[in-house]
């Protein structure tokens, strides 16, 4: 128990200083039991500030001090660091009067608050345990959830540096929404020759273990230790023995939409989702196929020379084990059918950017050309409305974050495809903060000569032939309409919902577009809240490829943090039950979101390496029978004494 | 030797009723033959409620001759707490005798409301009160507000339940005899529930129903959305209630760590809703009587001086 403790109060400039009369904190303070130094000083944090509590420490014999700064979330491994030199780092707690006090109030009792602030943090660190981190092995593999660009990143980023990935995609390819992309801003190369290196890199390296055409069923365990269900999905089709030559594809008499190209091409129930697929084989769709039975059709495995397909191919579950996970599950487009202005989207002439891409692909639904659906005529009008969904409180209130990009690379393509073509864009704010983007922007309107209406559009109706444009131009005021053969909706990114199943699995929290919430909106923006778990591309938020690897090196390299030690150090401040006295009511089990509490024989059990210490637990524990480390009643009820 | 010699002296037991439902005298039977065995060991020396004894011949006994007194009910009357230190005086151990005497139990619920309240609601409003007289001349006086036992006395031991349940009475009076004052569980209810098996691995709730609302189905009450107190309730009785299926309402008390049974209750019933933010105060409200819900037992005792505001 700490008997001569020494109290830092910091000025943080005038962050605190300006409204906390510090040198008054500091006077009250040393009237209070066991405090027998208090001080200020500018920066705390600076190096001197850290050196004065060092001093201090030596001259006054302190054997625990308290710092009254800003946050512990900022500072408290600074200070503690400093400390662990002279006695059990938890000798050393954070007051925080910035945060709580400088910055939320002013006048004399922001002053008072201080005082009281620092004396229940005294009471608190009087009461303390000296405490060691907890040690939690590491199995040094990594789950990537989610075959993108970002999930491609971030597997090749780990297995280069030499620990093994296991990479599971629920589709019968790797590749993602990258795949289907045409052209990418604002360099105009072609999407898929900048992906299939990256596609074929990933299927060649010995350290990565792809599970293609499956699906997670399950995730228990913790940083370091999760154990992961995996579904392999059959594909009728024996992967090693395919030869990719297509004659399965020629005799199958079954023909449904392709969700590679958006349902804008047939495909057939033996497929293959586009040419440079990997892994490169067939996939026998088992809803589309006739029945997987030789007695009704068995022309595919008639054809197949190479005696590849297999009928009887059964699901598969495998375990793995892997101590990090990365989620790239990325996203889809919003319901178009939700957008009641648009005409649900329900007429053939409005496509979604996505449908466009395809469209201007060479391997796409028309080999490259700009088609009116409803005619196969080449568009003479055509009209690209940004925002369809986004920043729009009737359905998603964010900013998709690409469209703007993404819409100007349409128009300029479509310009380059219908020369003689008109287009037009309706958008509320050009959004072009990336490298090159503004340029790109700058180029489309003027070179290209593409009519930016600043304006949402109101209604689009058919009249004949023509889909009836009516919006208004924000600039002139006057209303407008046009008669276009094509309407392109920049639809909102939203998350997937399968991600939704994801984030359960791993007790992630989801935002209202879908998307995975980080651990710290700034500085933690790859995290989850729970360690080990980490985020990569659009499943986090909606961005545009360079965003989207970035963030997978981003957490690849914590990934790789985590790896280079073979033991975990971990907060101790964990709760810990009295086992003897627990009736096993369930409620901690119930409330955990960390799932830090598990039945064991009938009572409830505390995984260390799991809990985070938030205290929901012993908040809700009917027989106040969980117990925060350095959380203690004893303690909460002698800071409430003194700040009473 | 001294234990043999022990045995031989039969230890002198009270029995009193003070504010209650005479539901602890009745129980006091219900360990049948078990009493009979006790009768070798106890001589009742004074028991209202089943021998003709005044008064006066307990204040004609010696101070702490009596071994051990059981008080019943609350203190509700000037008799209530004339009584409870007389029996101070003559006993050597003062034993709080079931829920009224420990914390007030539902008539403690009388302490939301001020004498005056209590009177007319009792004397005049009630319908089926014909003739509107309030209780004068020739009676103890109606205190302010309820106490319980230990508010008025010094208290060596606690027997909980409503009244206290067989198995509870049977540790506790072995116990007694033997000279010790610390017995009955330090656990919940939940631990020796007969539905404990079926406790799903979480439970969720997003929707109160009252327990007359839902088909008996064997399942955790609180899983089926109906608060148990359980959870919040010191296991002994075997969980006979719940066998019944009734919920437990809470008649054991607290638990050894916990000040306030309800508000323990309370933070786990909502630590454990499942319902969106802004759904929540409608689901909460849907709670009928939460004060009869989570307070059922305890009031008097976290409100020691009542509803008074108009009182001293």
């Amino acid at each position: 128990m700490a008997r001569r403790i020494g109290v830092f109060v910091c000025h943080c400039g005038v962050n605190i200083a300006g409204v906390v009369d510090v040198e008054r904190v500091a006077e009250e303070i040393k009237k209070h039991p066991n405090v027998v130094f208090a001080t200020t000083y500018q920066y705390m944090c600076s190096d001197p500030g850290q050196n004065l509590i060092r001093q201090k420490i030596e001259e006054e014999n302190l054997d625990a001090v308290v710092i009254a700064a800003c946050s512990p979330a900022m500072h408290e491994e600074t200070f503690r660091n400093v400390c662990k030199d002279y006695f059990n780092p938890y000798r050393c707690e954070m007051a925080n009067i910035r945060e709580q006090c400088s910055w939320v109030h002013d006048g004399k009792e922001a002053t008072e608050k201080a005082i009281k602030i620092v004396k229940a943090t005294v009471e608190k660190l009087k009461e303390n345990e000296d405490l060691l981190p907890i040690l939690v092995p590491v199995e040094k593999r990594c789950l990537v959830i989610g075959g993108g660009i970002a999930g491609i990143q971030a597997a090749l980023d780990i297995a280069d540096a030499g620990y093994e990935v296991i990479l599971v995609e629920k589709e019968p390819s790797i590749g993602g929404r990258m795949a289907q992309l045409s052209e990418t801003f604002p360099t105009l190369d072609c999407s898929q020759c900048i992906l299939t290196p990256k596609m074929v890199a990933l299927s060649r390296h010995p350290k990565v273990k792809l599970y293609a055409y499956s699906e997670i069923l399950d995730i228990s365990g913790y940083v370091g230790n999760f154990t992961v269900k995996i579904l392999k999905k059959p594909r009728y089709v024996d992967e090693d023995k395919c030869t990719v030559c297509g004659d399965c594809e020629k005799v199958c008499p079954v023909i449904v939409p392709n969700e590679f190209e958006m349902g804008r091409k047939p495909r057939k129930a033996i497929y293959i989702p586009f040419p440079q697929a990997v892994p490169s084989t067939y996939t026998l769709d088992r809803e589309a196929c006739l029945g997987l039975a030789p007695l009704t059709c068995a022309q595919c495995k008639d054809a197949c020379e190479a005696g590849a397909i297999d009928y009887d191919m059964q699901p598969k579950i495998v375990e793995e084990k892997v101590g990090a996970i990365i989620v790239a599950t990325g996203y889809n487009l919003y319901d178009k059918n939700k957008l009641v202005e648009y005409g649900y989207g329900e007429d053939d002439d409005i496509i979604t950017s996505l449908e466009f891409e395809r469209m201007l692909s060479a391997s796409g639904p028309t080999q490259g050309k700009i088609i009116k659906p409803s005619t196969g005529e080449v568009p003479k009008k055509i009209v690209f409305i940004q925002c369809a969904g986004s920043r729009d409180r009737q359905h998603m209130p964010y900013c998709s974050s690409i469209c703007c990009m993404y819409t100007a690379k349409h128009a300029l393509l479509y310009k380059h495809h219908v020369p003689d073509g008109e287009a037009y864009v309706f958008y509320i704010d050009i959004r072009a903060t990336g490298k090159g983007y503004e340029e790109f922007i700058a180029r489309v309107m003027e070179e290209e000569r593409i009519n930016y209406i600043r304006g949402k559009v109101a209604k689009i109706y058919r009249e004949g032939n023509k889909l009836i444009v009516c919006g208004v131009d924000t600039l002139t005021g006057r209303r407008i309409e046009i008669k276009a053969d094509l309407v392109v909706l920049a639809m909102a990114i939203v998350g997937k919902e399968e991600t939704k199943e994801i984030a359960k699995l791993l007790k992630v929290a989801i935002d209202e577009g879908g998307f995975l919430k980080e651990s710290h909106p700034k500085l933690k923006p790859v995290e989850a809240l729970s360690r080990g778990i980490y985020f990569a591309g659009c499943c986090q938020s909606p961005k545009d490829i360079p965003s989207a690897v970035a963030q997978a090196s981003a957490a690849a390299s914590k990934v790789l943090a985590l790896f280079a030690k073979d033991r975990l150090e971990k907060d101790p401040l964990v709760a810990v039950i009295d086992e003897e006295h627990c009736s096993g009511c369930g409620v901690c089990i119930s409330v955990c979101p960390y799932g830090a509490m598990t039945w064991q024989n009938g009572k409830a059990k505390c995984i260390e390496a799991l809990c985070e210490g938030c205290g929901t637990c012993a908040a809700a524990c009917p027989s106040n029978n969980i117990e925060m480390r350095n959380f203690k009643d004893e303690q909460i009820e002698k800071m409430v004494e003194v700040v009473i | 030797m001294e234990g043999k010699k022990m045995k031989n002296v039969k230890k002198k037991i009270a029995m009193y009723w003070g504010a209650g439902c005479g539901g602890c005298d009745v129980s006091l039977l219900g360990i049948h033959e078990k009493l009979l065995d006790l009768l070798d060991e106890i001589e009742i020396v004074f028991w209202p409620c089943a021998m003709d004894i005044k008064y006066e011949d307990l204040e004609k006994m010696e101070d702490k001759s009596i071994d051990i007194a059981f008080y019943n009910g609350a203190i509700r009357t000037e008799e209530n707490e004339e009584i409870a230190k007389l029996l101070r005086k003559k006993a050597k151990l003062m034993v709080a005798y079931g829920s009224c005497a420990i914390e007030g139990c539902v008539i403690g619920l009388a302490n939301l409301y001020n004498k005056k309240e209590i009177f007319e609601a009792v004397y005049l409003k009630n319908e089926t009160t014909k003739e509107k007289i309030l209780p004068s001349r020739d009676l103890p006086e109606f205190l302010p507000y309820l106490k319980t036992l230990d508010q008025v006395v010094k208290v060596d031991a606690f027997i909980p339940g409503c009244p206290p349940p067989k198995p509870v009475l049977e540790e506790a009076l072995d116990a007694l005899l033997q000279g010790k004052t610390k017995f009955g569980k330090e656990v919940a209810l939940c631990e020796e529930c007969p539905r404990k098996d079926t406790k799903p691995e979480k439970i969720e709730i997003s929707k109160f129903y009252r327990w007359h609302e839902k088909e008996d189905n064997g399942e955790c009450f609180l899983a089926q959305g109906i608060i148990c107190m359980g959870p919040a309730t010191r296991a002994g009785c075997k969980g006979e209630c719940i066998s019944a299926n009734i919920p437990c309402t809470g008649c054991m008390g607290a638990l050894p760590r916990v000040r306030d049974q309800g508000a323990a209750m309370l933070s786990a019933i909502a630590s454990l809703l499942d319902v969106e933010d802004e759904k929540e105060d409608e689901v909460i409200d849907s709670i009928k009587d939460i004060i009869g819900t989570f307070y059922k037992y305890s009031t008097a005792k976290l409100l020691p001086r009542g509803g008074m505001k108009d009182e001293s």
